[in-house]
């Protein structure tokens, strides 16, 4: 995994409420291997009409924001199914990070395994944010991972909360296997114990 | 009693349901907060090959392989359970990739003919895979369903499933805790799914993000095992990491005999320490709601978000009526997607099928629910029903209950998935046609590109079909 500290990049606002991992990645998707086409599967069904031509009026077709590598979403951001392929989407076509004012839960989690920061900041704060973003000619972003800062160059400076130890990782690019496996002597000696105070879980 | 994990809770400390059953689990939290869990039991579908992939590109192995089961439920055919029922072949492929992925690995494998495959959700409490106390995961967003038999059980994405896989644990920040109490007593009619939608539509779609939710109160403690897991599944539609409901007896006999369960003095064990599975009187949440179960009604989405629910009896909102301009638009581009009136009843929208499965109610109570609408009556649509499991297929037939369905001219599949909660088997919904489904999503394209979906209860569901309409069940007459 690439480690992530700071990224100066454009950002895309996205309004809608509640947009949902069915939207970022269509089931119909889910099926792929992770290729070059994979990037293209992104919102297809938001930025594509059903012949497969490209619906300008959908803001991540839009030249100002092309390159994006932020987006600016509303409450909820990538709630619904549990699918990965959505960050992988995002990923793939260059996100690195995404700002609303809440997420669903197993999307924020997927986010981190694969590199992408997902930023929580206040409704009010993302609305102006994405505001701004319209308004800018060229909507450019800075998001400091390592002084946990949102800038933009209206004045707009604001602070987030982030675990440490997530935020860790994706300074340093850490992949998770390999740091869980550090504590493979505290694991087999936690089962031990478990498997005798509970052995009905021990078989199969 | 054991201790495990670096901090153990004083005894005195009084503890929920979830606080129990975490800290049995957890290994180490580090400085952050995380815990590593220990998972006892993991399932697997035909979407985890991303997760195998990344074990095969570090060449690892399945660390504790009799505690993950692959079973195939998204993508086979409900016509039948031979390859040439597949929709396709790349559907095909990626079931054949399951089952070499779990063969490499030493995982047992639930695959098309195999009497013990169905849905995940339905087969792991079925099956006495998913047990009180444990630590369930999944890659699907419904493993919550599992709260039902008093386990914790989230889904997670591909990159944690290959963790769990390659170290049968997970990291996971501890989450909040949410109770919602259910009180009074359910009305006739008003069935499990109804007392979720109502919540939903109480506390929202994120009303409960961040937290797990202990599901208690009359309502809840009344319901049948079945019923619990119904309310569970759909935990995650009012954003939650989790849902629950403390293990009884209801459960406990419900799982003696499954062929997974323990048995003799293991299960003698089990049960007593089972019991101890209740939050602590004193215990706290960070969120407490009550619902009067007493005021349900049978619900019906109307919207493209499960929040957007409202008993049958009531009308579509009006945009006009919206003061905040961002949700007036919005709320004009759901009701312009769904094809609705605003203002309009609800009651009598005509419609175009109905879907009776998936894993909130293809169970054989939710069968025997639908069954006793259709017995006698006649479908106006195209209707399916999907049974949850091979068991609850052969169940359901030894009842008779397929009979009266093709009686009632409902399409009664003979094999067990996923079907047209999702469509990607092929099961699908036409462009711009109306849906009364039984499973737990309506989003926009959800059952098909621009299928319209009314998410509903097994009843409701049968009521719609030999109506064609959005239909009161309260109000069928009687036969
Ligand atoms: S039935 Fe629907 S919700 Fe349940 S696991 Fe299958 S696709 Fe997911």
């Amino acid at each position: 995994m690439e480690p992530l500290v700071k990224i100066l990049a454009k950002a895309v606002p996205l309004k809608q409420d509640n947009l949902d991992t069915d939207q970022i990645l269509p089931a119909r998707f889910l099926m792929m291997p992770r290729d070059e086409k994979y990037k293209t599967y992104l919102f297809r069904d938001l930025s594509h009409d059903e012949n497969q031509a490209i619906i300008s009026s959908f803001i991540l077709n839009q030249e100002k924001f092309s390159d994006a590598r932020i987006l600016v979403a509303g409450r909820n951001f990538g709630c619904g199914s549990s699918r990965e392929g959505a960050v992988f989407a995002l990923v793939d076509s260059g996100f690195r990070c995404v700002i609303a004012p809440s997420f669903g839960d197993i999307f924020y989690n997927n986010s981190f395994n694969n590199g992408l920061l997902p930023i929580i900041l206040e409704k009010q704060h993302v609305e102006e944010l994405q505001n701004e973003l319209f308004l800018d000619l060229n909507p450019e972003l800075l998001v400091d991972l390592e002084n946990q800062i949102v800038l933009h160059k209206s004045g707009f400076k604001t602070t987030f909360d982030i675990d440490p130890h997530r935020r860790e990782r994706l300074l340093r690019g850490l992949d998770m296997i390999g740091y869980t496996q550090q504590y493979l002597k505290e694991t087999e000696k936690f089962e031990e114990q478990y498997f005798l105070s509970y052995p009905w879980l021990s078989i199969r | 009693m054991l201790s495990t994990g670096t901090s153990k809770p004083s005894p005195k400390h009084p503890r929920t349901l979830f606080d129990k059953i975490w800290d049995r689990h957890e290994i180490i939290r580090n400085s952050a907060g995380q815990s590593l869990l220990f998972i006892d039991q993991h399932f697997c579908h035909e979407l985890s090959f991303h997760a195998f992939n990344m074990l095969k590109r570090r060449n690892i192995k399945v660390r504790h392989p009799s505690r993950t089961a692959a079973i195939a439920d998204h993508y086979t055919p409900t016509t039948g359970e031979r390859p040439e029922n597949f929709s396709s072949l790349d559907r095909f492929k990626l079931y054949k990739t399951l089952e070499s992925n779990a063969t490499d690995h030493g995982v047992e494998f639930f695959g098309l003919g195999d009497d013990r495959r169905g849905i995940i959700h339905v087969v792991g409490p079925e099956q006495g895979l998913s047990l009180p106390g444990s630590t369930i995961v999944c890659g699907d967003s419904h493993t919550a369903t599992h709260g039902g038999v008093g386990a914790l059980s989230f889904g997670i994405g591909a990159s944690d499933v290959s963790h769990v896989l390659a170290t049968q644990t997970l990291w996971q920040p501890r989450p909040k805790k949410m109770r919602i109490k259910v009180i009074g007593r359910r009305p006739p009619h008003v069935s499990a799914k109804d007392t979720i939608l109502a919540i939903i539509s109480k506390i929202g779609t994120s009303g409960a993000t961040g937290h797990v939710i202990e599901y208690a109160g009359p309502v809840i403690s009344n319901m049948s095992v079945e019923e619990r897991l119904t309310v569970c599944n759909m935990s995650i539609e009012a954003g939650a990491r989790a849902g629950m409901v403390a293990p009884d007896y209801t459960v406990f006999e419900w799982i003696a005999g499954r062929p997974y369960a323990p048995s003799g003095q293991k299960f003698s064990e089990a049960i007593e320490n089972w019991q101890a599975l209740v939050t602590d009187e004193d215990a706290s949440f960070d969120l407490d709601v009550e619902i009067d179960g007493t005021n349900i009604a049978p619900m019906v989405s109307w919207g493209t978000s499960p929040e957007d629910t409202l008993p049958i009896t009531g009308s579509i909102p009006d945009p006009q009526k919206e003061p905040d301009r961002e949700k007036r638009r919005a709320l004009a581009g759901k009701l312009e997607y769904m094809g609705l009136k605003p203002g309009s009843a609800l009651m009598d929208t005509p419609i175009d099928c109905v879907f009776i499965g998936s894993c909130t109610n293809s169970r054989i109570q939710d069968l025997r629910e639908a069954a006793a609408v259709a017995r006698g009556r006649t479908a106006k649509v195209r209707t399916i029903v999907v049974p949850g499991s091979a068991l609850i297929k052969s169940q359901a037939e030894k009842e008779g209950l397929d009979k009266i369905f093709r009686m009632a001219g409902f399409d009664w599949r003979p094999s067990a998935g996923c079907s047209m909660c999702v469509g990607v088997n092929g099961d699908l919904v036409a462009p711009e046609e109306r849906c009364v489904s039984t499973s737990n999503r309506n989003f926009r394209g959800r059952q098909g590109p621009r299928a319209r979906t009314h998410l509903v209860g097994p009843a409701m569901a049968a009521a719609a079909a030999v109506t064609g309409r959005l239909t009161d069940v309260r109000k069928l007459e009687r036969l």
